[in-house]
């Protein structure tokens, strides 16, 4: 009969306008300021600098080896060396980035800095809210604001930074291992030293 | 107990006549028009822009959206679930630049929105709101309704003529066809209760409902031939107000809005408050004249005043229009006209005759079997007749994939 039709979409329409109130899977939208939904695992937006420790100034990995710079597409990167040089994470001396800015605006969130950098010091971050209304310095971020400790990291990319954590770890431990094999060698020569001195022999050659 | 729902009931018109007295003795009907016509003023506006937010949640909830919840008080955290949101709207509209074709009649474009409000204006003068709530209590006060109605379709044309546009033209043109056929069954479909009734003057078509039997009211809908009427009004003033899925004069998706495409600012919002005014006003005439007016459906409750009741089923007749809206697609202009000329039309003449039956019938049970016969008869017998040779499905694409 004519008509029928009607009355069925009219109900459909009418079940939806009452099921709304009650159940909230109908509702799929997320009311934005106030609830977010949970990231995921592999979202990447723009990159940051990662940081060991408290003070982000002596704990940056970054050693300014510049291959970011010269791997990156679109040219965001820009890096100024250190004259000086400072100990990393193993003690060893190495120079820092004077300056380190990555311009946003330009940057294509790629993550090509991320997979050369041999450092594990160049991430990808998670923050996307980074309106501004000054497009040009607000867009322009410096060390400061790029720079960001390893809990941060860890909290954001939980499995990524697991992995960086070890190999960052069995970096540490190896030049450790070298460390404390060069003492033993080193004391060792200083005991032969001492021996040959005590005995006069030919000294043995150790090299 | 009675005597101070009497007198919340009158609370209105007793407010009108005590201003009223302020003035002197001769200026008393002038000082009267004029309240009433402020009154009208200020209520009709207030509710469109109400209704406007109820329209946009409601169609929000139908599809599973939240709708406008933003808006509150400015400066607070209070958000009134949205229902402030017809503030910046209007301000919106009210500050947007008035933009005039160089090609446009300015004259006429600038008149087409003028027009099409005052018309609808008028309507409200013959319409009971309440007891004895009728600004001016016409004879042929339905006659005058539809007199005044039937200006609207000048100011459509005016608009679309004028504007210089071929989108406008050709809504315009959609609007005057649609509204010229519609306009027949719906004034068929009220000539029944005019019939039955014996009177065009709207307060007597409310007397005439206004007993019960059983406790429940007999309003004009409660028999068959005002069934059959009150969907055929109904219908027809879905097309008359331009509501989907009759809104083919103003299709957003085929012709940008038809007659009002060149208009912007204050104009159009002119234009969409003559719209919805007019939908008010045609609902408030389905109330009166099926509905029973601002009489209570039960006679246990005719203690709540006569205003709350008009006011009731008017916001559920305009649910009811928003529901359709959200549910039924546009129509297609053949459709459309088929619709009018080949259903509606036979049904309202029908209608015709089945109320001239009830009327000499016998006040008895043989006259619902004949009367309710006859309208389901041709219903059914009209909806095959229309339906005849539609393919109704899925539909296949001889060229297209």
């Amino acid at each position: 009969m004519l008509g029928e039709q009607i009355i069925k979409g009219m109900a459909v329409t009418a079940r939806n306008f009452f099921e709304s109130y009650v159940s909230k899977d109908r509702l799929t939208t997320v009311q934005y300021p106030e609830e977010r939904l949970p990231q995921k695992g592999n979202t990447r937006q723009f990159p940051f600098l990662v940081y060991d420790g408290d003070d982000w100034e002596k704990g940056l990995r970054c050693v300014a080896c510049q291959i970011c710079e010269k791997e990156c597409p679109p040219k965001c990167i820009y890096i100024v060396k250190s004259k000086d040089k400072k100990p990393d994470y193993k003690g060893q001396p190495q120079i820092y980035p004077l300056r380190f800015d990555i311009d946003i605006s330009v940057c294509m969130s790629c993550s090509i800095c991320v997979e050369v950098c041999p450092f594990e010091s160049i991430k990808m971050n998670t923050e996307f809210e980074l309106s501004t209304a000054d497009r040009f310095g607000g867009l322009l971020f410096t060390k400061e604001q790029l720079a960001k400790p390893n809990s941060y990291y860890q909290k954001v990319h939980p499995n990524d930074a697991a992995e960086s954590d070890a190999v960052i770890a069995s970096e540490k431990a190896k030049a450790e291992a070298k460390a404390k094999a060069a003492a033993e060698a080193k004391a060792k020569a200083a005991a032969a030293a001492a021996a040959t001195a005590a005995t006069p022999v030919p000294p043995a050659t150790t090299t | 107990m009675g005597n101070m729902f009497t007198a919340l009931d009158q609370i209105f018109v007793n407010v009108l006549h005590w201003l009223v007295s302020f003035v002197p003795e001769p200026w008393h009907p002038f000082a009267s028009a004029l309240l009433c016509i402020s009154f009208i003023l200020m209520v009709f506006p207030a509710f469109f822009s109400i209704i406007t937010i109820f329209e946009r949640k409601g169609i929000g909830r139908i599809q599973n959206r939240y709708g406008p919840n933003r808006v509150g008080i400015p400066f607070t955290k209070i958000r009134l679930c949205g229902f402030g949101q017809f503030v910046p709207d209007g301000l919106k509209m009210l500050t947007k630049e008035d933009i005039v074709p160089r090609a446009a009649d300015k004259l006429v474009h600038f008149l087409a929105p003028v027009v099409m409000l005052i018309p609808v204006l008028l309507a409200y003068a013959v319409l009971p709101f309440g007891r004895k709530m009728t600004m001016t209590d016409y004879d042929a006060g339905l006659l005058f309704f539809f007199a005044i109605g039937g200006a609207v379709e000048l100011a459509v044309f005016m608009a679309g003529w004028s504007s210089r546009n071929k989108y406008s033209l050709l809504g315009a043109m959609r609007a005057i066809a649609q509204m010229i056929s519609y306009e027949i069954p719906l004034i068929l479909s009220a000539v029944t209760v005019v019939m039955v009734v014996g009177s065009l003057k709207l307060v007597d078509i409310i007397a005439a409902q206004n007993h019960y039997a059983y406790g429940i009211a007999q309003w004009n809908v409660f028999t068959p031939w005002g069934l059959l009427g009150f969907m055929l009004f109904f219908i027809a003033s879905l097309a008359e107000s331009n509501r989907t899925p009759f809104d083919l004069p103003e299709a957003e998706s085929e012709i940008i809005a038809g007659y009002f495409t060149e208009y912007s600012g204050f104009k159009f919002a002119l234009f969409f408050l003559g719209e919805y005014l007019g939908m008010f006003a045609i609902s408030g005439l389905g109330i009166t004249l099926f509905l029973g007016g601002w009489t209570s459906p039960v006679s246990f409750l005719t203690w709540i005043p006569s205003y709350i009741w008009f006011f009731t089923k008017l916001i559920t007749i305009i649910f009811v229009f928003i529901w359709i809206r959200a549910t039924l697609p546009r129509m297609r202009m053949d459709q459309l006209m088929n619709f009018a000329w080949k259903f509606m039309l036979p049904l309202a003449l029908i209608n015709i005759l089945v109320a001239g039956i009830w009327h000499f019938m016998a006040v008895d049970w043989q006259r619902w079997i004949v009367c309710s016969f006859l309208v389901v008869f041709s219903y059914v017998i009209l909806g095959r007749g229309l339906m005849r040779g539609q393919k109704l499905g899925k539909r296949n694409y001889r060229y297209a994939e």
